[in-house]
């Protein structure tokens, strides 16, 4: 039933007035052209200015921004906290999501419960939540530091610390992901045909370990590749517990927060437009990642 | 022996990893409710011995505009949202039943774009508002967010299996394309609608950076610029009314959610773009 409407070429059957479904894609062409193309044209020729905001001249330096980035200690330590935010980042909240997944999955009567509770940091204002966080972790006043203390160990700056606060993000970070990566590799699972099981079985794989390794895995595949992508993604994007819980204090610089101290507090509107590029470059690794992988599935799949 | 411990096992590590879920809503929470003494005795109990009432959440609405913040919030969700369908189901029905000039460009335009977030093209657009003398206004805070590729994706995908049949049939009956897109397409995509709107509203009530860099006065703020503002305002010594304005910005939310889970987590994962 779905062939009879898909072999027939669209054309062939002209839709009344060739001018309709451009009416109708219009305003999306316009709006793709004032907020996504001129945008992108004027960020990439700004990157060749020094262009700051309400300065009267503006001077075409071009290769300067990029050449000073080299030099920046500070948006170089921000690529490097981001790097290492988005490398603690992706392991625990995937590796707990895939495990809390695979445990969730074969409970019954518990099952949306403990669905519920993984997914309600991911619907939370995390603004508000980075704040509780930071009482969490408060030196004095936290139950994390008086649970150090009275395990014997001594209390830590968890926030303030420089060598603390990168992991404390990424601690806050999983915390927002795994539920969302958990309810991915849950669709994962169940898209899992049960025959593949008892075929394993009939094949001698009976222990919980040999069918994870034989079936369980291999079948998430795809959704783990997506799990990692979109993880990654998002977290290059890390900037609103920086923003609550630091401002950039202590060595704890990311990327999209240099961005923003040295665009929208600074007002170097040419740098900061060679630093978008840099961030810019990242995502689109990803999403490059991503868009094969799409390709692969519609394929394969 | 070792049955019993595979029965109680999951529980144990699912409820830990619960705890780790939980702890900041129920310390949140505990807090609120505390008298100022307490809360400055750290413990690891979060139940107040005392019951504070509601006085930390009266000094939040004192003290900061929360309820100004949320109904800023409502209003930019609610434009952006209605915009954010006005502009893709048509465009997304072109895209998935018609052929015209450009067709394949504009998709791909629209591929494209979905992989640029709000904070490449943040600077750009922050210039061109700020010169048309637009910053500061509720226009500004929406204006980025009416183009939503992912709106159009989505329903794309959804109008291509609508049946060619039943679009024949409505333009025999006199229809034009217009109405079809309204009446007799649109309603069959309700769900993916539905959650298109939980995905939109959740992540534009949430975000913090574009309102940031636009908005600087507290009567146009959302809620996370107005808790952003508000935390820096009490510089972390008054954790009893800092959590009660915390539990009020994600108050609505987080029971919205529990009110629609199915929807909301499907509104969520099914795009796989935050």
């Amino acid at each position: 039933m779905k062939t009879s409407a898909h072999s027939v070429p669209t054309r062939d059957k002209p839709p009344r007035g060739g001018w309709v479904p451009i009416g109708l894609a219009i305003p999306a062409t316009v709006l793709l052209i004032l907020l996504y193309v001129i945008p992108i044209i004027c960020l990439v020729s700004l990157s060749f200015t020094d262009y700051e905001l309400g300065a009267l001249e503006i001077r075409w330096i071009g290769w300067n921004n990029f050449a000073r980035i080299t030099q920046d200690a500070v948006f170089l330590r921000s690529i490097r906290n981001t790097l290492l935010y988005v490398a603690l980042v992706i392991p625990t909240s995937v590796l707990l999501g895939l495990v809390i997944a695979l445990l969730i999955h074969s409970r019954r009567a518990t099952r949306s419960l403990y669905e519920v509770v993984y997914f309600l940091p991911v619907t939370s204002t995390l603004i508000a939540m980075a704040t509780v966080w930071q009482f969490l972790l408060h030196p004095k006043l936290g139950p994390v530091n008086q649970l150090l203390l009275q395990l014997g160990f001594s209390s830590q700056a968890f926030i303030t610390d420089p060598g603390w606060i990168i992991p404390t993000l990424a601690m806050i970070g999983a915390w927002q992901m795994v539920g969302f990566n958990m309810i991915l590799f849950l669709a994962g699972l169940s898209n899992i045909p049960r025959e593949l099981y008892d075929a394993a079985a009939v094949d001698g794989a009976n222990g919980w370990l040999d069918r994870f390794t034989r079936i369980t895995w291999p079948q998430l595949g795809p959704t783990t590749l997506f799990v990692v992508i979109t993880t990654c993604i998002s977290a290059f994007k890390v900037f609103d517990t920086v923003a609550t819980l630091t401002q950039g204090r202590g060595e704890s610089e990311v990327l999209l927060y240099a961005i923003y101290l040295e665009g929208f507090q600074y007002f170097k509107m040419g740098y900061a437009s060679a630093l978008t590029l840099v961030f810019l470059a990242f995502i689109l690794v990803c999403a490059v990642w991503q868009l094969r992988h799409w390709d692969r599935k519609v394929h394969y799949a | 022996m070792r049955a019993l411990l595979h029965r109680v096992l999951p529980h144990i590590l699912l409820l830990l990893g619960a705890w780790w879920m939980l702890m900041p809503f129920v310390w949140m929470l505990c807090t609120a409710f505390k008298a100022p003494s307490e809360i400055f005795e750290a413990s690891l109990w979060p139940w107040p011995r005392t019951w504070f009432g509601v006085s930390h959440f009266l000094e939040v609405l004192k003290t900061a505009p929360m309820t100004r913040y949320m109904v800023n919030g409502a209003i930019v969700c609610a434009g952006i949202l209605m915009v954010q369908l006005l502009v893709a189901i048509p465009a997304a029905y072109a895209l998935a039943k018609h052929q015209f000039w450009g067709r394949d460009a504009l998709f791909l335009g629209i591929l494209g774009a979905l992989t640029i977030p709000i904070q490449v093209t943040a600077l750009p657009l922050y210039l061109g508002l700020s010169s048309l003398g637009w910053l500061n206004t509720y226009l500004a805070q929406m204006l980025p967010f009416f183009l939503s590729m992912f709106a159009i994706f989505l329903l794309r995908q959804h109008f291509k299996t609508f049946p060619d049949e039943i679009i024949q049939a409505a333009r025999l009956d006199g229809m034009t394309e217009w109405e079809i897109v309204w009446r007799v397409v649109t309603p069959s995509a309700r769900p993916a609608i539905a959650a298109f709107s939980i995905f939109s509203m959740v992540a534009h009530w949430n975000d913090l950076y574009w309102p940031m860099i636009v908005i600087s006065s507290t009567d146009l703020a959302p809620p996370p610029l107005g808790m952003l503002l508000f935390a820096t305002a009490e510089s972390g010594a008054n954790y009893g009314a800092l959590m009660a304005g915390a539990t009020l910005i994600t108050a609505p939310m987080v029971l919205a959610f529990l009110l629609a889970r199915r929807r909301f987590i499907q509104g969520i994962t099914m795009t796989g773009f935050r």
